[in-house]
This record gives C-alpha cells, sequence and structure tokens, in this order.
C-alpha cells in the first residue's frame, strides 16, 4: 500500500528538520557576531556621525592637481606597474620550476612536498607577506615585488603543475623514442602543449597583481599604496583624493588594455 | 655471407595489463635493407608488433633484438643511442598542434644533437635546409613554416613521415603511415619510404591497411591475425586464398586503399611505378 | 619524384623569426626602467642588517608565545576576525539583494511582451548593474583604510568596507544566478499577474536557492581571509595583532598568529566545503 503513515506526513509536509537547524544557527551567528563586535549600527547611522562622515568626504575635494603632485603620483603609478610586473616575472620562474616537481615528473615524495610549499606560499595573503618582507628587505618597493613573487608563485606553479599533469604524454614519448634525452623531449613534447595556456594566465594574474600592488604600499611596500597610506595618515585627504583617482585610472586603463590585448593575442601562441 | 639482422622477434608474446592478448607466439627476422609490409584484419596486432619492434613496448614472453641489440638489457644512454638508429613512423603523429611543421620535422634528429643545439632549434630552426628538403619528397614544401593545427590529418601524417625520412635511421617502422591519404598521395608516400630505404640500405618494415599499397611494393608480405602470424611470404606467393582467408573476418571485401576490390591483383609485380592498378576514384582528402 | 625539382630553392630563412626577434628587443628594453623602478636589489636580502632583524624575527619564531595573557588575546582577535567577516557578510546580503533583484531580468515583467514601463525597466536595470559595479572597483582594503580614518580603529571599519565592496560583487553574482536558473516558473507566475515578489519567492528562488548559499558561503571563506588583511590597517582582529607584533619584531607572537591563521583558513574551508555539501 501506499500510504504514507501521519509521521511521514508530518514530515514531508514541513522543511526538513536538520535546514531548519541550520538556518537557526546561522541567524544566531549573525546575531551574535554584531553584538561581539558591539557595533552600534543606530549610532553609526546617526545623523552626527552622518555629518561627521559628510565632513571627512568633503574634505577629499577638491583632489589636488598641482602639476608638481601630478607627477608625484605619475611616478609611484608607474613604480607600482614595475612591482608588479617584477613580482609576476619572478613567480612564473619559480612557479615554473617548482612545477616540475609537482606535476610528478621526480616521483611521489617530490610531488607532495612541491604541492605543499606552493600551498604554503598560496595560503599567505600578499599583504602579510609584503609585512614579512618589509622586515627582510627594507621598506620600498622591492619588498612589494617579493610579496607579489611569493604569493604568485603558490598560485601559478600549481595552475602550471596541473597544465602540466593533463597534458596528453605522447608527444613527449614519441619523441623520446626518437632517441631524445629528458630535457629536450620535454621542450619538444610537453612544453609547447602547455605554454599557451600557462602564459594566459601568466598575464592574468599579472592583471590581479598590478590591483595587490597598489594597495600593498600600506604596509610599506611602495608605489600609489604607500603615497595613500602617507597622506591619509597626516590627514591630507586632498592630495589622497588624488591618489585614489590615480588608482581608478590604473585598474581602468588595465582592464581595457587587457581585453584588447588578449583578443589579439589569442590565435596566434607559436 | 648472410646480411646482418636488423630485427629478430623470437616467439614473442604480449599481454596487455587489462589481461587482453596482444601478441602470441610471433616469430620474425628481417635482414638488414630488407623491406616487409605486415598486413592483416583490425585488432591483428600490427601496432603492437611495430611498438615491441620500435622499443616502446615491453614483450611478456620471448625475446627482441633490434640492431643486434636487446634493448631491454640496455643502460638508458645505450637505449636512447639506439633508438636514434630506429625511426617510427606514427599513425596519427603525436606533434604538439602549436609546434611549426619545420620543428617537428627537426625532431627527428634530437637524438643526435646536443641539448644546447636542441633548444636552440626551438628558437631558430637549426636546419631549414635540410627539413625542406624531407618535406619536398612529400610534396608539402611550401607548408614548411605553418603550425601543425593548421593542417589536415593527411597533411600531418606526410609530415610524421617526413620527420622519419629527416632521422635517417637504419630501420624504418611504419605504422599505417599513410591510412589518411588519398590513393595517388598513399603511393607517392610509400614510394618515399621505399626510395629511402633503397639510398641509403634502410631496413623498412610497415604495417598497411591497403592490401594493393602492399603487394605493390614490397617483396615480402607478413599477414597477422588475432595477434599471430599467419603466414610471411614473398609477395609473389600470396594468391588470393590466403588473403581472403586473412581477412575472413572482415568480410569478403579485400580493403585497398581507394576502397576499389578491383584493385588488388592476386599475384603483385615488384618495383615502382608498374602503374597497374586502377585507382578510379580520385582522394577526398 | 619531380616534387623535389619543382619545390625551388629552399628558403634560407625563418619567416617569423625577424618578429620574435623585436619582441624579444622589445621585452628587453622595457625590462631595465622596470628593474630600476622597482628597486631590483636582491642583494638586499643579505645585507647584514637586514638579515640580523629577519633571522632574529624568523628564529623568534620557535618556540612560537604561548603566554596564557597572549593566548588570550589571540583567542580574542580570532573570534574577533570570525565576527567580522560574518557581520560583514550579513550585511552585504542586506545591500546586494535589493540590487540583485532590481538588475535580474528574470523579474522583469516589462522583457515578457510590450506594455508601459520598458524604458523604465531597462533603465533602472542599468542603474542597478551600475551601482554594483562601483561598489565592487575599490578593494576592501582601501574602504578599510578610509574608514579608519574616518571612524577610528576597530572591527566597525572593516564591517563596513566588506559589506560594500562584497555587496557588489553577492550582488552581481546573485543576478547572474537568477538569471542563469530556470525561469519559466517565474515567467509563468508573472504572465498570471502575480507580484514580483511572489514570483520570486515561488518561482526563482526554490531552483536558484542551493547556489545562491552556496556561493555566499564560499564568500564568507573569503571573507575571513578579507578580514585578516584589513586588521592591517587598523580594522582589528587578527591583523591588527599581527601587525603590532611585527612592529614590535617580536617573532614568537607573529609566529603564533600566522600559525592559527592559517589554522582558521584550513577550517573556514572546511567549514564551508561541508555547509556546501550539505546544501547539494
Amino acid at each position: 500500500m501506499n500510504r504514507l503513515t501521519s509521521a511521514e506526513r508530518v514530515r514531508a509536509a514541513g522543511p526538513c528538520l536538520t535546514c531548519v537547524a541550520v538556518s537557526v544557527l546561522l541567524l544566531a551567528a549573525i546575531v551574535a557576531s554584531f553584538w561581539y563586535l558591539a557595533i552600534d549600527l543606530r549610532a553609526l547611522f546617526s545623523a552626527e556621525s552622518s555629518r561627521t562622515m559628510g565632513k571627512f568626504i568633503g574634505e577629499f575635494f577638491p583632489p589636488d592637481t598641482s602639476s608638481a603632485f601630478l607627477s608625484k603620483t605619475a611616478w609611484a603609478a608607474l613604480q607600482t606597474l614595475a612591482v608588479s610586473a617584477l613580482g609576476t616575472l619572478l613567480a612564473v620562474i619559480a612557479g615554473g620550476l617548482l612545477a616540475l616537481p609537482a606535476s610528478g615528473r621526480f616521483g611521489g615524495v617530490a610531488r607532495q612536498g612541491a604541492r605543499f610549499l606552493l600551498n604554503w606560499l598560496r595560503s599567505v595573503p600578499e599583504l602579510v607577506w609584503a609585512a614579512l618582507m618589509v622586515l627582510a628587505a627594507g621598506l620600498g618597493p622591492f619588498a612589494g615585488a617579493l610579496a607579489l613573487a611569493l604569493h604568485t608563485t603558490g598560485v601559478l606553479g600549481r595552475l602550471f603543475a596541473e597544465a602540466l599533469e593533463n597534458a596528453p604524454h605522447d608527444a613527449e614519448r614519441a619523441v623520446e623514442q626518437a632517441g631524445a634525452g629528458t630535457v629536450a623531449a620535454f621542450a619538444y613534447g610537453s612544453l609547447p602543449l602547455v605554454l599557451p595556456q600557462c602564459v594566459a594566465y601568466s598575464l592574468y594574474r599579472w592583471e590581479m597583481n598590478i590591483r595587490m600592488a597598489a594597495v600593498l604600499g600600506f604596509v610599506g611596500a611602495g608605489g600609489l599604496g604607500q603615497m595613500l597610506y602617507y597622506h591619509l595618515s597626516i590627514f591630507q585627504q586632498a592630495q589622497a583624493a588624488t591618489v585614489l583617482l590615480a588608482m581608478f585610472v590604473l585598474v581602468f586603463c588595465v582592464d581595457a588594455f587587457s581585453s584588447y590585448f588578449r583578443r589579439g593575442l589569442a590565435p596566434a601562441y607559436a | 655471407m648472410a646480411a646482418p639482422v636488423a630485427l629478430s622477434l623470437t616467439d614473442v608474446g604480449l599481454v596487455h595489463p587489462n589481461g587482453q592478448r596482444a601478441l602470441a607466439g610471433v616469430s620474425l627476422e628481417v635482414a638488414a635493407g630488407e623491406r616487409l609490409a605486415i598486413i592483416g584484419p583490425s585488432g591483428a596486432g600490427k601496432t603492437t608488433l611495430l611498438r615491441v619492434a620500435g622499443t616502446a613496448l615491453r614483450p611478456s614472453e620471448g625475446r627482441v633484438q633490434v640492431l643486434q641489440a636487446n634493448p631491454w638489457q640496455l643502460g638508458a644512454r645505450a637505449l636512447r643511442r639506439l633508438r636514434a638508429r630506429v625511426g617510427v613512423v606514427h599513425q596519427a603523429p603525436p606533434i604538439p598542434p602549436q609546434l611549426r611543421v619545420v620543428t617537428a620535422i627537426l625532431a627527428g634528429r634530437l637524438g643526435s644533437w646536443s641539448l644546447w643545439r636542441a633548444i636552440g632549434s626551438l628558437i631558430y630552426p637549426s636546419d631549414i635546409a635540410g627539413a625542406h628538403e624531407a618535406l619536398a619528397r612529400l610534396d608539402l614544401a611550401d607548408r614548411l613554416f605553418d603550425r601543425c593545427d593548421r593542417l589536415s590529418g593527411g597533411q600531418l601524417q606526410r609530415v610524421g613521415i617526413a620527420r622519419v625520412l629527416y632521422q635517417r635511421p637504419e630501420l624504418m617502422l611504419a605504422d599505417e603511415p599513410v591510412s589518411a591519404l588519398d590513393p595517388t598521395l598513399a603511393d607517392a608516400a610509400v614510394g618515399q619510404l621505399i626510395a629511402q630505404s633503397e639510398a641509403v640500405s634502410a631496413t623498412l618494415v610497415a604495417s598497411l591497411h591497403a592490401v594493393d599499397l602492399a603487394l605493390k611494393w614490397f617483396p615480402r608480405i607478413v599477414g597477422m591475425r588475432a595477434g599471430h602470424v599467419v603466414f610471411d611470404a614473398p609477395a609473389a606467393d600470396v594468391t588470393r586464398e590466403m588473403l581472403v582467408e586473412l581477412y575472413a573476418a572482415e568480410g569478403k571485401v579485400l580493403p585497398t586503399q581507394a576502397n576499389d576490390p578491383s584493385a588488388v591483383p592476386v599475384v603483385a609485380r615488384r618495383g615502382a611505378g608498374d602503374g597497374v592498378l586502377p585507382f578510379s576514384r580520385p582522394g577526398c582528402r | 619524384m619531380s616534387a623535389v625539382a619543382l619545390a625551388g630553392t629552399p628558403p634560407r630563412r625563418d619567416p617569423h623569426a625577424r618578429r620574435r626577434a623585436t619582441a624579444t628587443l622589445i621585452a628587453l628594453v622595457v625590462l631595465w626602467p622596470m628593474l630600476v623602478l622597482a628597486d631590483f636589489r636582491p642583494w638586499a636580502l643579505f645585507e647584514a642588517g637586514n638579515l640580523k632583524v629577519m633571522g632574529g624575527f624568523v628564529g623568534g619564531f620557535i618556540p612560537p608565545s604561548t603566554s596564557n595573557e597572549f593566548l588570550g588575546l589571540l583567542l580574542k582577535a580570532t573570534i574577533e576576525t570570525l565576527a567580522m567577516a560574518t557581520a560583514g557578510i550579513a550585511l552585504s546580503f542586506v545591500i546586494a539583494t535589493p540590487l540583485a533583484l532590481a538588475m535580474t531580468g528574470a523579474l522583469s515583467v516589462s522583457r515578457i511582451g510590450p506594455g508601459p514601463g520598458r524604458w523604465r525597466g531597462e533603465l533602472l536595470r542599468h542603474a542597478a548593474r551600475g551601482v554594483l559595479t562601483l561598489l565592487r572597483a575599490v578593494p576592501e582594503i582601501v574602504w578599510a583604510l578610509l574608514f579608519v580614518r574616518a571612524l577610528g580603529l576597530g572591527p566597525a571599519a572593516g564591517v563596513l568596507a566588506l559589506a560594500i565592496t562584497y555587496g557588489g560583487m553577492l550582488g552581481k553574482v546573485y543576478a547572474e544566478i537568477l538569471e542563469s536558473t530556470d525561469t519559466r516558473p517565474a515567467r509563468a507566475l508573472l504572465e498570471a499577474g502575480s507580484s514580483r515578489l511572489a514570483a520570486l519567492f515561488y518561482g526563482l528562488v526554490p531552483g536558484a536557492a542551493q547556489e545562491l548559499a552556496s556561493y555566499t558561503v564560499y564568500r564568507w571563506e573569503c571573507a575571513v581571509r578579507a578580514s585578516v588583511v584589513m586588521g592591517f590597517v587598523g580594522a582589528g582582529g587578527l591583523g591588527q595583532l599581527m601587525d603590532q607584533s611585527m612592529k614590535m619584531l617580536n617573532g614568537g607572537e607573529a609566529g603564533s598568529i600566522l600559525l592559527v591563521f592559517l589554522l582558521l583558513v584550513l577550517l573556514a574551508d572546511a567549514l564551508s566545503a561541508a555547509l556546501r555539501r550539505l546544501l547539494t
């Protein structure tokens, strides 16, 4: 007989018990968070704080557009660009080197070790790396480049390793069968297969890194970030506004350039 | 004085890891400079046999001797040197699509080049004239600097043949090298392999699906079915009955390059350019 | 074989060589200024002063600081970070939802057929999309820095920063999810004249709920990481604690905090994976 028992009917009619329990827990967590942080939302959006906020925002306008400051900002923007480029370049080299053991070419132990290292490099956020690198290499853009390099090595290394593992091996084996050595077989067999994908993703990562490099300056790694932090700390809002605008313009240009570039580059990875 | 033995398989058997038997009790001896065609229905083990001969697969039973060396007892470096003297033409050349034709052909001599020359050739091809000459023999010289993914299947097969011609090995193993070519081109390509073999006295062992091509060009025919060698005879002694029996599982029609059953002569004549076979339909590639 | 004769003289040069050489030359020319601008000095890593500082700092990692007082601070900071992330996501959900509903074409009555308000509908959708893009344009850490200057140190700045940027991200993705699921039930309801909210709850949400919830949980995981990073500019939590320890070159404390951070990230990852599995 296909009739449900009354207990089954009750259960079928309402939402599942786990769903309800989880939803209740989530709501409780959210309420608890607000309570713990003691953020008085009402005070935050009250008339008085809105006025202070308004005054604060007002000090940003008009932004400082004196030519001396503009050239300083432009220089900082170029520095940010250079930091991101150097960091990504170093990461491509290091990631490529680590990808070889991480793809299993030197055995299982090396693979685990390399993957562990890459994961660890990836997990630490760039800003934390930057703070550490400021200690290791001193204040300035080089620390930022190193930080980006370390974090991006983890990201790119893992991606390169996966590309290498997923590439079909027949081309490499065929060249080996013609008597080539291991390195030559790799260069003629597997490398051409993974190169387009790796180049594309490296360029994409560079784009992300430009955004990141602008921000790393907050801990002393040079570029637009350091300028913004400095001017905000001494309450020079007008100058800070210029730097913020410069960040906007930089990101916008990078977006536009990259979509144009990627369309042109797509068919021709030789 | 007997010619040295280029390839010798004694009682070779091979069982795949999944339990399937590919070869059983195969014995074959090929003298240096000899030309031999292997024919048989699909699944006969032709590819497996050639892979064993090319030291790509290790046999489960029996002994293999390639160019008078046992490949599975050699050290890594000696094995590499041995492999450089053996050229394999694959049915579907495993060439990375982004590679240019010139680089794909030059890869044939990687066995004898130093690592620096090999890497340098990736940036600037180190022997353009040589690659061009090999490609010209297959009538594809105008595509020397194209990317391999711009080529059709048949053109890619010809590049694979050009690579082996450029390699100038002592032993050439060709696994269905012209399966994607129309009859005229296929005939020409097999002719080039034969010519190479004659010019440098290289041994040539080719597996062919088209019986007419095999009978036309090769003085010795080996028939295989279900992993066994069914017959091993001079082309002149191959009768229609033997062929029909060999391909019995595939039906009454014998496979030819042009799919024209009347194209298979009962008795083949040796040598190039006889022009007897009536390739009526033009190729579709 | 006449093919060889017909092929003519072999080419002497690689036709692509010139283009490649030019590209390489350009790259090299750009390389030098880049290295100068970015102050490339790998030897700085081995300078005696830096080495001493770094060595002392890293040496202090072991043993990690485990005094009771510090562990108490650590626990407080961890909870603060988690609370910041949760509150931030909650607020961003509040911001994202109306914008997503305004932006999604799945609830558009005007799209179904001719009628009044077609232009208005399009305009509203574009406006909503513009607002969401603007919200996403500035990285959350910049907002955090600004809010810290405006409101003072503490997690409030981080929560607001998350609310803004993640509101933009959630809104965009919610709208896309709503449009990519099967919109026929909702359309049927709208065609029958139901209100948009009814069409949403009865038509779209049942099909899209899993994906919506899954993405929200994934964003929460990202928010945990972002909360730590924002702490470096004064928004409280583990980040602020670590910034203070590093400024005092206290390797022991920094090491403990780093460890806790890595564990927290793993925990958040596991929790989010479990929740998402629960949903599917």
